[in-house]
């Protein structure tokens, strides 16, 4: 009884600590999915819509094309169609396909949106100067969790 | 169906041929050094669009030749305290029609891999007395289109082994790095991807056989090091400098990557 007494009480302090995110170097993956929202709540779908659209935010159209959003001009090929993506996925594997996917498929081309270390030469942005010593990462904990959520409407239907 | 807005992509069997006589060679097998991962090189020529190929099938319609022409001038001029033009010692361009497709180039005498660029500071500076030029600085790339226009058609064979295998191996090990915060290298996007969209892009193989190319975009000649140096910063990195040892080394590399297609610069690319 007292044992599960202490573990109620550091899920607790857990939960209070989520609120103050999970840190990039913080993730914990397994079989390259992140079980956790690393913000501890459901992200926004249709603001992940734009940032997955948007040139200047997560920029997936570059190399994922989808019928989904059809209307934003000029997808890539480089990656799969991500229609669909919400059926062939659970919600915490398409957590960790974004958080870095490099954990599921070994050596893919396709960036870590949630990662800050590691790098060879890391820029500053597009700048081609060397990176400031607290790079950010490409998207914060909140861009992440609303990208999670617009993939998860992406299903077959 | 699938209805996106895409960029318009090249017919695939498009020959060139320059000024309906210069057959140049835009396809072919990969060199030997390749043959683990492609069967064929191909120009960036054959990606772009049916009117960029176009503007480089007549020197009148390739604003690149004008920077050739300027070359052409430059050579002729004299710069520096010598009082003495590169046409003093070379014969016309003519003579240095075997440079573009053997360049870079191991030069016995300085012991190391020189690149037409240090070429050319090097003259400038021990034998012409002039100050060395930026690395593809506007006379530079002049001087560089001037160069690839005589050599147009000839085959890109540049040396890779002997003294030059070290510089070789350094170019190549670049080519494979993984940089930037997106971590990428040109592997990623010109031999695993070339032929796909990256955005509106037509990725190409991201062969130099056609520089100096003249691009739409910026509306001037670029060198190889500043294309290098704007596909690094793309990938979140902080990149190289134009001239920097590393560069000079990756130019090696990517240049002997294309050996067997035709030196075709200055080129026409979006
Ligand atoms: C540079 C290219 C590139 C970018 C940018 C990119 N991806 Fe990917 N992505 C890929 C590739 C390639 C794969 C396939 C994995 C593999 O086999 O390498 C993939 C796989 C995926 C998958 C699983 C594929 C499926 O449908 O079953 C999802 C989901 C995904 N990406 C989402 C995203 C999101 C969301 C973004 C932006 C935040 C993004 N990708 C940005 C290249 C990219
Ligand atoms: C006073 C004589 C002299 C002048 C002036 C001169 N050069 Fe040279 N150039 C040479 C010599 C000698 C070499 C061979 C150098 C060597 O192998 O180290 C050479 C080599 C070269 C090469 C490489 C040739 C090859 O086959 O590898 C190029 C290209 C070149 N010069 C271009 C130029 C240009 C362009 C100018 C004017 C800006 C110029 N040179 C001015 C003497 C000169
Ligand atoms: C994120 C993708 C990406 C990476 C990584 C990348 N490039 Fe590029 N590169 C492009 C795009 C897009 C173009 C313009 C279209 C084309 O010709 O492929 C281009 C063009 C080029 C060209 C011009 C080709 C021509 O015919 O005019 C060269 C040369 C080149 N790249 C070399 C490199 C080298 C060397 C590296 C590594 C240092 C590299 N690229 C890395 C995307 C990339």
């Amino acid at each position: 009884m007292k044992r599960i007494a202490t573990t109620f009480a550091a899920l607790c302090l857990t939960a209070t600590a989520a609120t103050a995110e999970v840190a990039p170097t913080d993730v914990a993956f397994e079989d390259g999915a992140v079980a956790l929202s690393l913000t501890g709540s459901a992200g926004n779908a249709d603001e992940g819509r734009k940032i997955m659209t948007s040139k200047s935010s997560g920029n997936c159209v570059s190399c994922h094309s989808a019928d989904a959003y059809a209307d934003v001009p000029f997808h890539g090929e480089v990656g799969p169609i991500l229609d669909g993506a919400g059926s062939r996925w659970t919600q915490a594997e398409l957590r960790g396909l974004v958080v870095n996917p490099k954990m599921m498929f070994e050596g893919t081309v396709m960036p870590a949106f949630y990662k800050v270390d590691g790098y060879t030469r890391p820029g500053d942005a597009y700048t081609g100067k060397a990176a400031p010593a607290d790079l950010p990462p490409l998207l914060t904990a909140a861009q992440v969790e609303d990208v999670v959520a617009y993939l998860m409407t992406l299903t077959d239907e | 169906a699938l209805t996106f807005a895409a960029p318009v992509v090249a017919d695939e069997d498009a020959e060139l041929v320059i000024n309906g006589d210069i057959e140049i060679v835009t396809k072919t097998a990969a060199p030997e050094h390749l043959s683990d991962v492609m069967d064929e090189i191909l120009s960036g020529w054959r990606f772009r669009s049916d009117e960029t190929q176009a503007m480089e099938m007549d020197d009148f319609d390739n604003p690149g030749m004008l920077g050739a022409e300027e070359g052409m001038a430059l050579f002729e001029a004299s710069w520096g305290s010598e009082g003495k033009a590169c046409a003093d010692c070379h014969d016309g361009p003519e003579s240095l029609s075997e440079v573009r497709a053997t360049y870079p180039k191991w030069n016995e005498g300085a012991g190391e891999v020189r690149t037409i660029q240090m070429q050319v500071n090097d003259c400038l500076t021990t034998k012409m007395g002039a100050d060395a030029e930026k690395y593809d600085s506007g006379k530079m790339l002049n001087l560089e289109a001037m160069l690839a226009s005589v050599a147009r058609g000839t085959p890109v064979n540049v040396t890779i082994d002997g003294p030059a295998a070290a510089t070789w191996e350094q170019g190549k090990e670049i080519y494979y790095t993984r940089y930037g915060q997106l971590e990428l290298s040109c592997a990623n996007c010109h031999e695993d991807n070339y032929g796909n969209l990256i955005r509106a892009d037509h990725l190409s193989q991201g062969q130099i056989n056609g520089f100096p190319t003249y691009r739409l975009k910026n509306a001037k000649l670029n060198g190889t090091h500043s294309r290098f140096k704007g596909c690094i910063r793309d990938t979140r990195a902080e990149t190289f400098s134009p001239g920097s040892p590393e560069f000079v080394a990756l130019e090696l590399y990517v240049a002997s990557r294309g050996n067997g297609l035709s030196v075709e610069g200055p080129s026409v690319r979006n």
